[in-house]
């Protein structure tokens, strides 16, 4: 891994990628995790080395566009057909989207 | 298997409770929060929907505007300070009611935060005024609807697959977290209920929200926990979901008490989870168990840009805000010369409102209590549904008194005039037509009918004759039956006394 100049280390472990892969429900393989990891630390690296270039005086930024109050009026607009909408849906059912079952509770 | 549980009084005298309520509020504009996809309740599945609340790739989000200044006038009558500068954020979830895999929500920077509303609590000796904090009211939005297919009992366990239907999906919700509410001992459940209904006449008065329970546009999670008392320790907490009714609310917080008292008085502890609440058993079952799985990864939403209600807008939305509940309760007591029952009942039935438009569609105060507290409030019981959503308006009851008091139709024909309004036959004056209800006022019949019951009953009449005017009764009695109760008793009493003076 190459070193970049003045940027301080960032590792993400290997079980920190497991439990992201979980979080975000994709099943990675042991070998999968072990090229994973140190992939994603280069990346978060990369990103730790902007936050270098930032001095003090520099709020953390979201967003790049001095625009607030972005607003839509309270108006309906047409939307998609039941048959478009489901046009996607990989199967469907009572005119809903059929997905497998997921353990645990809604939100 | 069912939880050990603690009467009451033996959990009170060992615990104190924490609560914490979580309200969602449906707001009730015409379009969602972040497209303008309609709204409405009840329509066909996946009809309301488009790239932006299906989560499709490159649909860009908008914020109604509309959303974020009911969100600012309900932060407001909670007396909470309004963020000069706020965004939105990225809640992480995988869940297939969210079709984004993830909800735009509101974080660390809530539109609104730091308020309190005072709510009255009945107690066994009148009522008390509690004050509950606010911690903070953020925007964000609705989850699509999920129907689970298979297993035996339609509850998600078992279930073999789940149908998803997205019309809900980006719907404008407000969430408004309390702080802690402590102190209130044996009256916890109380409170939590009375927080409930006074935060629904309060979001009725902004005129922000249809907050209908039943139709899930208000919901409510109990949050509780017990600490050993006098400590003032906050316990590891449950929270408790699926409380769909106000009773709802009040069963639920006090089933926890005698749950959790059992568990924490056998020296065990609470397991830090979700539970539902599940209204016909009066339980709260365990459900997900609070684990990293609630690892959400806020962010801040890169496609929206920050909301900065100015000062100006601000204030000119402080003075649009209706007069607060409680407030408007004394000036209508007052008004209407209620007493503090009537006044209590009045509220109880959760007829505030209607007996409010129907005294301005002309009905005297009294008279709109009477019909809708008994009459009415007795038939949405029968049906178990909500007062207001019976389909008879406050005009229309207004209608029914006043053909009564202008001799048209007597208390007993009224009844049916309510019958055939709520069966839908029309207006008061066109069921009376149709079904023929008016009070004979034709002198001719009446006289012949009352000639016939002093016909018919000869023992009576003598007595009256004699100057038992109290036999009367029995003679208006027979007429009445005979005219199928369209005549004026008044007038037959009269009637009768005229002829066998
Ligand atoms: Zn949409």
């Amino acid at each position: 891994m190459p070193d970049i100049p003045g940027a301080s280390r960032v590792e993400i472990s290997r079980d920190e990628v497991a439990h992201l892969a979980d979080l975000a429900r994709i099943d990675l393989s042991d070998a999968e995790l072990d090229a994973l990891a140190p992939q994603l630390s280069v990346i978060l690296e990369s990103i730790a080395s902007i936050s270098e270039v930032a001095a003090d005086d520099i709020p953390p930024t979201s967003h790049a566009l001095p625009l607030t109050n972005v607003f839509r009026e309270d108006v309906v607009v047409p939307c998609l057909t039941a048959e478009q909408a489901l046009s996607g849906a990989p199967a469907k059912e009572q005119q809903r989207f059929a997905v497998p079952r997921i353990l645990g509770d809604e939100q | 298997m069912s939880d050990a549980l603690v009467p009451y009084d033996e959990a009170l005298a060992a615990f104190d409770p924490a609560m914490g309520l979580e309200v969602h509020i449906e707001l009730n504009t015409v379009t969602k929060m972040f497209c303008g996809c309609p709204t409405e309740f009840g329509a066909e599945p996946n009809t309301q929907t488009c790239p932006t609340c299906l989560g499709l790739p490159g649909s860009m989000p908008v914020v109604n505007g509309k959303a974020v200044e009911s969100a600012i006038r309900i932060g407001l009558a909670l007396n909470c300070d309004i963020a000069s500068w706020c965004r939105f954020a990225r809640k992480n979830y995988f869940y297939p009611d969210m079709p984004k895999n993830f909800q735009t929500s509101q974080y660390d920077e809530p539109i609104a935060f730091d308020g309190y509303t005072d709510v009255l609590v009945d107690t066994a000796d009148g009522s008390e005024v509690f004050r509950v904090e606010i911690e903070r009211a953020h925007m964000e939005e609705d989850t699509g609807k999920s129907l689970h297919v298979g297993g035996s009992t339609g509850r998600i366990q078992g279930a073999d697959y789940s149908l998803v239907d997205y019309n809900r999906a980006g719907i404008p919700l407000i969430e408004i977290v309390t702080r802690p509410i402590m102190g209130a001992r044996e009256k916890a459940p109380a409170v939590a209920k009375a927080y409930v209904a006074h935060l629904r006449e309060l979001i009725l008065g902004l005129g922000v929200s249809d907050v209908r329970m039943e139709q899930g546009s208000l919901r409510c999670d109990v949050n509780l926990s017990l600490a050993p008392i006098g400590t003032g320790e906050l316990g590891t907490r449950t929270e408790t979901k699926n409380v769909n009714s106000l009773r709802s609310v009040e069963r639920a917080a006090r089933y926890e008490i005698s749950r959790q008292a059992a568990i924490l008085g056998s020296g065990g502890s609470i397991l830090q989870e979700t539970r539902h609440w599940q209204e016909v058993s009066g339980v709260t079952l365990s459900g997900r168990e609070k684990s990293d799985a609630d690892d959400y990864r806020y962010f801040p939403e890169p496609d929206l840009v920050p909301v900065a209600p100015s000062e100006e807008w601000v204030r000119s939305l402080k003075d649009t805000l209706p007069e607060p509940p409680r407030v408007r309760r004394d000036r209508l007591q007052k008004e209407w010369g209620f007493s503090d029952l009537e006044m209590r009942d009045t509220i109880g039935a959760d007829a505030l409102g209607l007996v409010e438009e129907t005294i301005a569609a002309g009905a005297s105060p009294q008279a709109a209590r009477k019909w809708w507290l008994s009459e009415l409030a007795r038939r949405a019981n029968e049906q178990d549904v909500d007062i207001a959503s019976l389909p008879i308006t406050p005009a229309q009851v207004a209608r029914i008194q006043a053909l009564i008091d202008e001799g048209g139709i007597n208390d007993k024909l009224a009844r049916q005039v309510f019958d055939g309004v709520l069966a839908g036959e029309g207006t008061p004056d066109e069921v009376v037509a149709a079904r023929g209800l008016a009070i004979v006022s034709d002198e001719g019949a009446l006289s012949a009918a009352v000639d016939a019951a002093i016909a018919a009953n000869p023992d009576v009449a003598g007595k009256i004759r004699e100057g038992k005017v109290a036999a009367a009764g029995a003679l208006i009695g027979a007429v009445m039956k005979d005219m199928r109760g369209q005549a004026d008793a008044g007038r037959v009493r009269e009637l009768i006394l005229e002829k066998l003076a």
